[in-house]
């Protein structure tokens, strides 16, 4: 690979992205950050592997943009270090990085043509002409805005904003991407394929470390390879993207994270049996769920989400508990019923249903599978 | 909706706005209009009431004429470039520096606006005059016996001053648009590899033009007429178009000549406005 004419020294090797497995890890060590006596990042310690897309999500406020702008170099921490790959760029400026950012609202230059937005950060590092031209191609090819070069951004759609303020950020080969809420400017059936796009873009430039930042759990889901849950500026959880899913640490991640049902039970066994499923009572019901080291007497909740619970059992939907019907929405391909189990709203979500629906008011049998299930100890907090 | 039917449908259809032209109009016409003509007619007639071009030729070619042109243009343009670079400095500053109090001190100098001009022209001489406090100063400390410090006293003594004047009325339009700069922009940049010199050439100036126009050409047009700094200050040699209008009309009453050399004035304003309003117009878009 050739060595690009750049003068900064903060500008990987011109391929290096394209090559798997070359991109930089990001370490937070113990970072902090306060405005004033108003600590809003609580010290943390969290890597984000070469290639790997992180996502971190949370309610608003919950720190991530504070997070991410400490990565970027906007937001001094209080404490703490921040490294990318070999470099410590805690006292680095933003310029001197050698990141990609794109935010919500695009910040694409409004007097300059898509072309020379998406040079200016080569031009910024003096890289040369031919290098800028063969890379403003190269960046508006992959995220399919080849035909717009010339255009002004004003004569864009928010979309066509969004991929070439991407392809501004690739342009210039960053070591990591950073992406806050990119898409949440954009109305509901742009945002499902520019996240299908982001996808293959990462698949397309496997060696590229992503954070993701995001309040939005289908775009952590689809994309994320780890997730980091955000909750008052701390790290409610962290993890693989399924494990998280399937295995929660905490009510609030199983609530965040597909918004779980949870229901307050007590174990009357341990794990037993070739699955290690524990026995927990809620009520007069027994159940059976994925246990997580819970001694007999103890006092969880049972996580089941409402796409696993059904109204018919067989001889895999071996739980049972009964709740009465307060609320049914039907949304075509999907019915949301919700229901009062021992005074806990639990949420179903059904593909299909018996052909005569019960009556609101009526008590009604649920039905779920050990497997589903899981057993998720209560917050310390809340 | 009963109310409705009450109006009397016939005086809502008539268009009442039209008579409200005329007060205005006719204020405009006793008060600008009228005298402008007269000064136009005074400049092209001799004094037997004949059009004559003649005189008008000759004051153009005279040198008191083309002195005072050449010391207005100088100083105009001198002190608008002055106050495009103070404005641009302080406005640069005011906005994108944060420091505690920055916005008191962009206050402040809004209120500047407010004040007479005459009162820094009193200020400087106060200050750099030849019995200011700084040449007395120098003058204990060194046993001088005349003033070492002169520049107030000269073109250069103007320019300073309506600088210190006018430069807010660059710097007002220049936060403005300042302000309206999406701070997403400016990291946007700094995050590719832009240092802070790059960022304000390439992303803070392009969206400041129309205000740099705007408040180049106002200034322009206010120090092209300034007449009070100039009289105040009293630099010999120092003549500017309105203290030649001034000095031809009342010491030397010689009406023809004033109102020629007005005419000029006016034209020159003129044009300078429609500078103005054009790049007013233009940040208003
Ligand atoms: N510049 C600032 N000054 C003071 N407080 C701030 C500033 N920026 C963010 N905060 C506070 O920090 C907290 C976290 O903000 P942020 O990181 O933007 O949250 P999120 O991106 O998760 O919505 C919030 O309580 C917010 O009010
Ligand atoms: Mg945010």
């Amino acid at each position: 690979m050739s060595v690009p004419a750049f003068t900064g020294s903060n500008v990987m090797d011109v391929d290096a992205a394209k090559i798997r497995g070359a991109g930089s890890n990001v370490h937070f060590d113990k970072v902090s950050v306060a405005y004033g006596a108003h600590v809003v990042l609580h010290p943390l310690t969290l890597d984000i592997a070469p290639g790997e897309i992180l996502a971190m999500i949370g309610p608003s406020g919950s720190g991530k943009t504070t997070a991410l702008r400490a990565v970027a170099g906007f937001v001094r921490p209080a404490s703490g270090r921040i490294r990318i790959g070999a470099t410590d760029v805690t006292d680095l400026p933003p310029y001197e990085r050698g990141l990609g950012m794109v935010v919500q609202n695009y910040a694409l230059f409004p007097h300059m043509r898509v072309e020379d937005n998406v040079a200016f950060g080569l031009r910024a590092q003096g890289a040369d002409k031919a290098l800028i031209g063969e890379r403003v191609k190269d960046s508006l090819a992959t995220v399919g805005m080849s035909g717009f070069a010339k255009r002004y951004p004003r004569e864009l759609s928010g979309g066509q904003q969004q991929r070439v303020a991407i392809a501004r950020a690739l342009a210039v080969r960053p070591r990591v991407l950073l992406l806050d809420e990119p898409l949440s400017a954009l109305d509901a059936q742009i945002r499902r394929n520019m996240v299908e796009e982001i996808a293959k873009l990462h698949r397309d430039l496997p060696g590229l470390t992503i954070l993701y930042v995001t309040h939005d759990q289908t775009e952590a889901l689809t994309l994320a390879d780890k997730i980091a849950i955000m909750r008052d500026g701390r790290v409610s959880s962290h993890g693989p993207t399924a494990e998280l899913y399937r295995r929660p640490p905490n009510r609030f991640t199983a609530e965040f994270l597909g918004r779980a049902n949870l229901l307050p039970v007590t174990v009357t066994e341990g794990a037993t049996g070739p699955k290690g499923f524990a026995k927990a009572k809620l009520g007069d019901a027994l159940l059976a769920g994925a246990a997580r080291g819970e001694k007999p007497g103890d006092k969880t909740l049972l996580c089941i989400r409402p796409q696993h619970l059904s109204l018919t059992g067989d001889e895999e939907h071996t739980n049972r508990i009964v709740g009465t019907l307060k609320e049914v929405h039907w949304q075509g391909e999907l019915t949301h019923l919700v229901l009062d189990v021992d005074g806990t709203p639990v949420r179903v979500s059904a593909t299909r249903l018996p052909v005569s629906l019960p009556e609101r008011g009526s008590v009604v049998p649920l039905f779920f599978a050990p497997g589903d299930t899981s057993l998720v100890p209560e917050d310390a907090r809340g | 909706m009963a109310d409705a039917a009450v109006l009397p449908a016939p005086i809502a259809k008539k268009v009442p706005g039209r008579f409200w032209i005329v007060p205005p109009a006719a204020l405009l016409a006793l008060l600008f209009f009228y005298p402008l003509v007269l000064i136009v007619q005074q400049a092209f007639m001799d004094d037997s009431g004949m059009a004559n071009v003649g005189e008008f030729v000759r004051v153009l070619h005279a040198r008191f004429f083309l002195n005072a042109l050449i010391n207005t243009i100088t100083i105009s343009v001198a002190a608008t470039a002055g106050c495009l670079i103070v404005g641009l400095v302080l406005g640069l500053i005011l906005a994108f520096v944060p420091f505690p109090g920055s916005g008191v001190i962009a206050r402040l100098i809004d209120t500047f606006i407010a004040l007479p001009t005459f009162l820094v022209t009193l200020a400087f001489t106060f200050l750099y005059g030849s019995a200011g406090m700084l040449n007395a100063g120098l003058m204990e400390a060194f046993s001088l016996q005349a003033p070492p410090v002169n520049f107030l006293y000269s073109t250069w003594g103007v320019v300073l001053a309506e600088v210190t004047v006018y430069s807010p009325f660059v710097l007002r339009p220049l936060l403005a648009a300042f302000s309206l700069v999406d701070r997403g922009q400016i990291e946007a940049a700094s995050v590719l590899g832009a240092r802070p010199f790059r960022i304000v050439r390439q992303v803070i100036l392009p969206a400041a033009v129309p205000a740099l126009i705007a408040g180049g050409s106002l200034c322009l047009l206010l120090t092209v007429n300034e007449f009070g700094i100039v009289l105040f200050i009293g630099a010999k040699g120092v003549i500017t178009l309105p203290l030649l209008i001034y000095s031809k009309a009342i010491q030397e009453s010689a009406y023809q000549v004033a109102c020629i050399i007005a005419v000029i004035n006016i034209a020159l304003s003129l044009g300078l406005f429609g500078l103005y309003r054009f790049a007013a117009g233009r940040l208003g878009a």
